[in-house]
């Protein structure tokens, strides 16, 4: 007991130089925390990029290439699956609602997606957030767009201005479609998935812009006006993919076997969440790094605690002399100095966490304006007890060093004071 | 009762080709005051160390209390000096870090004998150090702010706080004045009489000698 109020109080007496000790702990503990922190909320985010959907349905292939072209808009589709097909399925007994996909054009790098109103209605991300309009509405017309919130910034749209669709998706195609422009009717608010870098389209406008077209080019002197496009027959032939709600989420493996053995068209179902998992365990290696050179920057701000508990020792001999004068015994030095070390990190851990729950909090607003993304607040959790005590052990293991020096000289010393 | 009893006590430093301290026999009684003098680098600070436990003697018999001490193991002998003895250094005799009060108190932290003679240790410790007229207004001060003199004081009430049978003094006076050195012995000797506690103190001054009743020179006791 009097060992930590000595402890304290020597502490007390030299705070200005040990406040950077704590600051640079609570810097190198704020960094894992936050490392920590950033890792659960990229993957919570990842992880639901589409939540509320029961089943993504492509032409066979991987799941992972289906979710990648259908839900990232990365890559392309090697096949369609007919309308006939889709419509099989959308009214299939255990399907409450699906919604159409159809990729292949682009606007100025962004892709474009084909599809109808029951998108807004029914497409879900993060804690299942429904999609909602920052201005404008959904689609009236066949030739109305409704952008995602980074397309509408990044190219300065705003409702009523006119986009021209380029056929295929690089940035830079040279076959337009610039006799058939489409109208920004809607602009979407952030959401923090791709569903912000796109550009969404009615199926009719897709089917609208391409009549004229045939094996992927305009055909030489056959023109079709917009008006006169808009009242052909504009149900698509085909789709890229569709997305499916269940009326019960338990019927999502049977559907998904009936879809997968359809013998009428080659298609592939697949459970968001499972190729979402999959996805990320692909790519989230990245962690385990990060992990590790956050550990590194921790030793390194608990070496920094080790030299300043060096660089004291000299200063300190008249005190454990005097300590040994009123009967302490060596031991209690050398335990003097394993307090200081385990008052420092824990005053270090605790406020780097206070850090992190401050960062966090004024990134908050800012990250949900400009990202679309819901940051959840930081609160401690079991695992960063854990920290605290690696924290508090590996400070304890460095201050064996001073403990130990001390531990000597004041068997040498005695009640000789030394200056 | 002997406070201190040395029979054929042999010490030699480490590393040392001969012994510092060889010293066939010394015995203190219970309330003396014993003034040891002897030249700089003759032994002194070395046999205070082995007294107060911290150093081991390689030969001979160390009576401390009429505990064997040479036969003590060091967490014993460090509870020895705990419960039994007050030290005054030179100088620097108070963590800056703590409250005057708090360093009178140090003591009784370390031992609960001291705890328990010293009664009400707030009490007592006011109680010594108003008798080492250190007035109560200077109790509110950093210990750093206090005078060499002053801080003597303390470390005499600190010395003395839960009655220790054995006051050692290493030369505790050198930094002071001549005045303020008379000053401190009439109360250090005050103090330790009203509560019967023995005094070795040592220093290479002879001019401190003629307020010792008993005066020995360790060059004339230490036969190395
Ligand atoms: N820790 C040590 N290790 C080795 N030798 C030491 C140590 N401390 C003291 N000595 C040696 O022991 C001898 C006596 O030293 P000591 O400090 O006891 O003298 P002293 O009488 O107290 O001198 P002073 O009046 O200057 O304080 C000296 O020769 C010194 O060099
Ligand atoms: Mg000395």
């Amino acid at each position: 007991m009097i060992l930590l109020k000595l402890t304290w109080y020597s502490l007390w007496n030299r705070r200005a130089s040990l406040l950077l000790t704590v600051l640079s702990i609570a810097i190198s503990v704020a960094l894992l925390l936050g490392v920590e922190y950033i890792r659960k909320e990229a993957r919570h985010s990842f992880m639901n990029t589409l939540s509320g959907t029961d089943l993504v349905v492509g032409a066979r292939s991987g799941p992972i290439q289906l979710l990648l072209y259908s839900v990232f808009r990365i890559g392309n589709a090697t096949n369609n699956i007919s309308w006939d097909s889709y419509q099989h399925f959308a009214r299939h007994r255990l399907v409450d609602w699906t919604v159409p996909l159809s990729l292949g054009d682009s606007h100025r790098g962004y892709r474009v997606l084909g599809t109808n109103n029951d998108y807004f209605r029914h497409y879900r991300h993060g804690d299942r957030q429904a999609l909602a309009l920052a201005a404008g509405k959904e689609f009236t017309g066949i030739y109305d767009a409704v952008l995602g919130a980074e397309v509408a910034r990044k190219l300065g749209y705003q409702v009523g201005d006119a986009i021209v669709v380029a056929h295929g998706a690089g940035a830079t195609s040279f076959t337009e479609h610039g006799n058939k422009p489409f109208t920004v009717a809607g602009i979407l608010k952030p959401t923090g998935t791709p569903v912000d870098r796109t550009v969404h389209v009615p199926l009719e406008g897709i089917e609208a812009i391409h009549v004229d077209w045939k094996a992927g080019a305009p055909v030489p002197g056959f023109e079709v006006s917009a008006e006169r496009a808009a009242r052909m027959d504009l149900q698509p032939v085909a789709i890229t993919a569709f997305l499916v709600g269940l009326k019960t989420r338990s019927a999502a493996f049977r559907l998904q076997r009936e879809i997968n053995d359809y013998p009428r068209e080659a298609l592939l179902a697949t459970v968001p969440g499972i190729a979402l998992a999959e996805l990320w365990r692909a790519i989230g290696q990245f962690e385990v790094i990060l992990r590790i050179i956050t550990v590194f920057v921790l030793i390194a701000g608990l070496l920094g605690m080790l030299t300043t508990l060096l660089s004291t020792l000299n200063e300190r001999r008249r005190e454990m002399a005097i300590l040994r004068a009123v009967g302490a015994h060596p031991r209690q030095v050398f335990l003097l100095f394993v307090l200081e070390a385990l008052i420092l990190a824990v005053l270090g851990t605790l406020l780097g966490a206070v850090l992190v729950m401050l960062g966090v909090q004024l990134a908050q607003p800012w990250v949900a304006a400009e990202y679309g993304l819901h940051l959840r607040s930081w609160l401690p959790q079991a695992g960063d007890g854990l920290l605290l005590l690696l924290v508090a052990g590996l400070a304890v293991i460095f201050s064996i060093i001073p403990g130990m020096i001390a531990y000597r000289r004041s068997l040498q010393d005695g009640l000789t004071v030394r200056i | 009762m002997n406070v201190i009893e040395l029979r054929e006590l042999r010490f030699r430093w480490p590393g040392q080709a001969r012994a510092v301290l060889a010293i066939p026999q010394l015995t203190l009684q219970a309330g003396e005051h014993v003034f040891l003098r002897g030249p700089s680098g003759s032994g002194k600070t070395t046999l205070l160390n082995l007294l107060a436990g911290i150093l081991k003697p390689q030969q001979g018999e160390l009576h401390l209390l009429g505990q064997p001490a040479h036969r003590l193991r060091a967490a014993a002998r460090d509870r020895l000096r705990a419960d039994h003895m007050g030290v005054i250094f030179q100088q620097f005799n108070l963590l800056p870090y703590l409250s005057l009060l708090d360093n009178v108190l140090l003591p009784c932290h370390f031992s609960a004998r001291r705890r328990q003679q010293a009664g009400n240790v707030q009490a007592s410790a006011r109680h010594l150090l108003a008798h080492l007229q250190l007035e109560p207004a200077l109790l509110q001060r950093s210990v750093t702010e206090l005078s060499v003199g002053q801080q003597q004081r303390v470390a005499v009430a600190r010395a003395l706080i839960g009655r220790p049978e054995l006051v050692i003094a290493d030369e505790p006076t050198s930094a002071l004045d001549a005045d303020s050195r008379d000053r401190f012995l009439e109360l250090l000797f005050h103090e330790a009489d009203a509560q019967h506690s023995t005094i070795l103190f040592v220093s290479h001054d002879a001019r401190i000698a003629r307020h010792f009743p008993r005066v020995l020179e360790l060059n004339e006791v230490n036969q190395a």
